[in-house]
């Protein structure tokens, strides 16, 4: 958590910027100078050219995908924190539920994604499975650490004071989870890209992940690469939007200690 | 179990001059044991303890660690129940050790939790709690979050936050073990104040036999594990009562001779 709310902060974009810059400098004189095939590798300013050209394009399709994973991450939350109040309340939750959950991120998800359109046909619901199925299990994880982070002296405080347990759920528990969830939601929104990408390659007609998947097959490379840094792009926002909301949501985990009074 | 008797107060208007469930029910535990059975064998945490404490009486409990004290206060709590002997006690909050307040509610909202915790509206708690700011010398930190608290400041909120759970039984746990030495005998006499102008019945489990002599009516002796009662010791001291005075300092001396600390 600490490395995530570091990383949100690095986000401040100066250093990034210069180390970008570094980079695309360096990969630019790698092509330029070092005899590369640019049609294996296309310098960036070839990218760049390219995401200029096709921004009405990757605009488009960017709206789809981006609409895909709000869905499925929204669907992700709403899983992951159904499951991990039950496997928090109930122990035979927990022992039936928490296996099936690992094992169902050993999926080889490239190989599952085509299997699950043909047997939910060619439409928004197996692209949304897929995503969710990606972007789930972090936020289980965390959001059960959250739960069980919670202390049980506090649960028997709230029974000496009469708290049936769904009042100690809202007034202790619910709050508690919060950290946890938006740890987890920073995770699936990495996640979820890579998800989108799986799930359009096996069976889209729109979205960057098609776009990718038509531009590599066509040797559209520099295309293909304007596609990657969107995708790289919205990631970012997301992540960003994320860590603002959890700064509004959350102020209490955040170390925004005052001086504390005599 | 303990006897879920009718709370002496109904939290419904919040009244300028609240005065929850003043006065105290009784707490009669009678040969109470307690045996935990884990991996590594029987834990008897509890033999044979018996304790009597009348309405309003202050009693401290002091022992070694590992005297079962808290399991004691759990006991009179409900949130045990003994092996062997049983417990009669009426309803009592527990103050636990650690303040265990919310770091995202502020102060009043913290202080309100044991209301709300009974379905009273947040408006509601926060009326009754306000009140008790200016008493506690909490006044103006009301929206302050824990964190910018001090530890004394923590532990009064806390202690009114079980105040407000409107039981007639106090226990309290080791209220000021996580506290420097000064900020220690400052809270003591704060809380020797605070039971006189709202007598309660109270356990107060402690290790400090000063504060113990300092703050109760009668002071019960523990051994080490497995816990049972070795000395119950009357305090006939006027209050205010002073550290330094001498008759404290005797009785001070003969708790600790039964504790086997020479000196």
């Amino acid at each position: 958590m600490r490395l995530l709310s570091g990383l949100s902060r690095g986000l401040r974009p100066l250093p990034a910027l210069l180390l970008l810059a570094a980079f695309l400098g360096a990969w630019e004189l790698y092509v330029d100078l070092g005899g590369v095939d640019p049609l294996v590798l296309p310098p960036p300013h070839a990218v760049a050219s390219a995401l200029f050209h096709d921004r009405g394009l990757l605009w488009s399709n960017l709206k789809t995908t981006a609409g895909e994973i709000l869905a499925g991450i929204a669907v992700a939350i709403t899983v992951a924190f159904v499951l991990s109040v039950a496997i928090h309340l109930s122990g035979t939750a927990r022992r039936a539920l928490l296996p099936l959950l690992i094992a169902s991120q050993t999926l080889p998800i490239v190989i599952i994604a085509p299997l699950l359109i043909l047997w939910l046909g060619f439409s928004f619901v197996p692209r949304l499975v897929v995503i969710a199925l990606v972007a789930f299990f972090p936020l289980v994880i965390t959001t059960l650490d959250a739960l069980e982070a919670v202390d049980p002296d506090l649960i028997k405080l709230m029974r000496t004071f009469d708290a049936t347990r769904l009042r100690t759920f809202r007034q202790i528990e619910l709050p508690a989870v919060l950290p946890g969830l938006f740890t987890g939601a920073k995770l699936a929104a990495v996640f979820s890209v890579i998800g989108a990408v799986f799930a359009e390659q096996a069976g889209a007609t729109h979205g960057l992940g098609y776009l990718l998947t038509i531009a590599v097959y066509q040797l559209l490379v520099p295309e293909a690469w304007a596609a990657v840094t969107v995708l790289s792009l919205f990631a970012i926002a997301l992540f960003a939007l994320i860590s603002l909301l959890e700064r509004r949501a959350v102020p209490w985990a955040h170390h925004t200690k005052g001086e504390p009074a005599k | 179990m303990p006897a879920k008797g009718v709370t002496t107060t109904t939290i419904e208007a919040p009244a300028q001059e609240h005065r929850p469930a003043t006065g105290g029910g009784s707490v009669d535990i009678d040969q109470a044991s307690r045996v935990f059975r884990g991996r590594r064998g029987e834990l008897h945490a509890l033999a044979g303890v018996s304790l009597r404490v009348r309405p309003g009486e202050i009693v401290a409990i002091v022992g070694p660690s590992g005297c079962g004290k808290t399991t004691l206060l759990e006991l009179i709590c409900g949130l045990q129940t003994p092996d062997e002997g049983s417990v009669q006690a009426a309803p009592a909050a527990l103050m636990p050790q650690r303040d265990l307040l919310l770091p995202w509610l502020s102060a009043l909202d913290n202080a309100g939790v044991a209301l709300r915790a009974r379905g009273a509206s947040k408006a509601s708690a926060r009326a009754q709690a306000a009140p008790w700011f200016t008493r506690l010398g909490l006044e103006g930190f009301e929206s302050a979050r824990p964190a910018e608290l001090s530890g004394g400041m923590r532990q009064r909120v806390s202690f009114l936050r079980s105040l407000l759970a409107g039981k007639p039984v106090l226990a309290l746990d080791e209220p000021f073990a996580s506290l420097d030495a000064l900020t220690r005998a400052e809270m003591q006499g704060w809380l020797a104040d605070m039971l006189s102008a709202e007598p309660r019945t109270v356990v107060l489990v402690t290790h400090d036999v000063e504060e113990a002599v300092l703050l109760a009516d009668r002071v019960v002796v523990m051994s080490a594990r497995p816990g049972r009662v070795i000395a119950d010791l009357q305090v006939p001291l006027p209050r205010p009562r002073h550290r330094t005075d001498p008759d404290l300092v005797a009785l001070r001396a003969q708790a600790l001779r039964e504790l086997g600390v020479p000196g």
